[in-house]
């Protein structure tokens, strides 16, 4: 299978299942229409009306020559893989603690429901999250690198107990032989020099939540008086992302109905000297004036355009900043099996609720009919596990058939339960949006050769 | 070639036989996370 697209006059082809990425001529490019289904003479009379005959002869050889060494319309071999994967014995490495049920600020769009996640207020106890660390060190098997992540609501309204468990967890890293990598993900609101410093000493990465413009940003992540968030954030941001030598971290915004002209945002983000930068669609219900409709899709094409070519001529005047979801690793990047499973809610990743409940991820967490588990007993519905074990781009019917499936792996397990009530339906609006920001990033990287 | 420049010479198909040691980072692909496309994580395994 291949994918060919045209991007400001560049021509470029992806082998999907090899991985390999051909920059063609327009002559190539036409070729690929008839080149698996014609013979030669077909195709030169196809083409006659554009092309000699020598010329599309010569394009022919070297598609001839891609096909023999294995970088163009290779077979899909993959899914004899799938039951080796299912096979492993299943290991957490990843999660993600709910420190804290609450937020001081009233988001809009926030899934969590102002940090209550169908539940009520609540804070974690260090209990809870020292039993976190216990659980994962025993449910982690053999794996070296484990990853925590402290999430919300806002975790710097229990930040005492942040702490008290990243000593917990990193007292025991020798004796287990485990290294930890902590996260935490804040609004600002909170954020200190001394948190900062703390921050600094110990957190692998850092996410600051911002959403680009004030106005933009203010409406959508008011304070609960209704006054703005933007003015008290952005200094300490910008702070932050310094004192980490601006990497190992990144401002990340949400963009929603009411901003499709996003690229301004993700400009202004730059403007204000961020250079690790992450904006993304909402996923919403539909019933929200905020959310994407798939009417709004022409104009966010458009808009990842705009914010591709804004990109490209701010690195072309040594402006250099990233973009997160225009990277794309085309020389590296993880091997075929990671690209299979994708996220692995549910296996490899868990969340923990305040009270140490256990889901398949934070997007699950206060749903009943997903509780896996808690931090004392480990995960023992296996039942749910099978279910997210599953989940591999082979069982999903649509990705299947998707070109952008070893760069996506399968897409977003809770937004297929969100939009289809299954795990295994893609929501396609994402898919749209997923599959355009593949071009461009590959558009960018082409630039760069 | 000259019609065709390869950006890589990258073959996923290689990657089988070493591949699924699962020390690399989980990959959040939603957005209220750390999301970014799988195809951007570092294999940790080289
Ligand atoms: S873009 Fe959608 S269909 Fe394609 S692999 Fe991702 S989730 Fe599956
Ligand atoms: S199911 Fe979605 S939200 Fe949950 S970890 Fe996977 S990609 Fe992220």
């Amino acid at each position: 299978m291949i994918h060919k697209y045209s991007f400001n006059g560049m021509f470029i082809v992806l082998d999907v299942n090899s991985g390999a990425v051909h920059i063609v001529d327009e002559l190539v490019y036409d070729i690929l229409d008839y080149y698996r289904e014609l013979d030669t003479d077909e195709i030169v009379k196809k083409l006659s009306d554009k092309y000699g005959e020598d010329e599309i002869k010569g394009g022919i050889k070297e598609l001839d020559e891609l096909v023999e060494q294995r970088m163009l319309f290779v077979p899909d071999t993959y899914s004899a893989v799938v039951p080796f994967v299912n096979k492993r014995e299943p290991v957490v490495k990843a999660l993600c603690l709910h420190i804290a049920h609450d937020c001081n600020l009233k988001c809009k769009y926030c899934f969590a429901e102002e940090g209550e996640y169908h539940g009520k207020r609540e804070l974690m106890s260090a209990e809870v999250g020292k039993k976190a660390i216990d659980m994962l060190i025993k449910a982690s098997g053999a794996r070296k690198n484990l990853e925590i992540d402290f999430f919300g609501g806002e975790p710097l309204m229990n930040f005492d107990v942040v702490k008290e468990i990243v000593e917990y967890a990193r007292g025991l890293e020798k004796q287990h032989n485990k290294n930890f990598r902590f996260t935490i993900t804040t609004n600002g609101i909170l954020l200190d020099d001394e948190k900062l410093d703390y921050i600094n000493k110990n957190m692998h990465n850092l996410v600051l939540s911002i959403d680009g413009r004030k106005e933009i940003n203010d409406m959508m992540r008011p304070r609960a008086g209704g006054q703005g968030s933007y003015d008290t954030i952005v200094p300490k941001f910008q702070k932050a992302a310094e004192s980490r030598n601006q990497t190992d971290y990144y401002v990340r915004g949400t963009f929603t109905r009411h901003n499709l002209d996003f690229s301004e945002d993700v400009m202004h983000l730059a403007d204000l000297g961020f250079k690790q930068i992450s904006v993304e669609p909402v996923v919403a219900d539909l019933s929200e004036d905020y959310a994407i409709r798939e009417s709004d899709l022409p104009a966010i094409f458009k808009e990842y355009e705009n914010l591709t070519n804004k990109i490209k001529q701010r690195r072309e005047n040594g402006q250099w900043f990233n973009f997160f979801h225009f990277m794309i690793d085309l020389t590296g990047g993880p091997c075929v099996i990671k690209r299979l499973v994708g996220c692995g809610s549910g296996t490899e990743y868990l969340a923990v609720a305040p009270s140490g409940d256990l889901y398949p991820c934070h997007q699950f967490v206060g749903r009943p009919e997903f509780k896996m588990g808690t931090v004392d007993t480990g995960v023992t519905n296996t039942d749910i596990r099978g279910r997210f074990e599953n989940c591999n781009v082979y069982n999903k019917p649509a990705c299947k058939e998707c070109w952008a499936r070893f760069y996506c792996s399968g897409g977003c397990v809770a937004n297929s339960y969100n939009t289809h009530g299954d795990l295994i339906s893609p929501y396609e609006i994402g898919c749209e949006m997923q599959r355009k920001r593949i071009e461009c990033a590959i558009y960018l990287k082409a630039c760069e050769e | 070639m000259t019609h065709i420049k390869t950006l890589n010479t990258k073959r996923l198909q290689n990657t089988v036989a070493k591949g699924g040691c699962g020390e690399c980072q989980t990959s959040c692909q939603s957005a209220c996370k750390t999301s970014c496309t799988v195809a951007n994580q570092a294999c940790e395994n080289k």
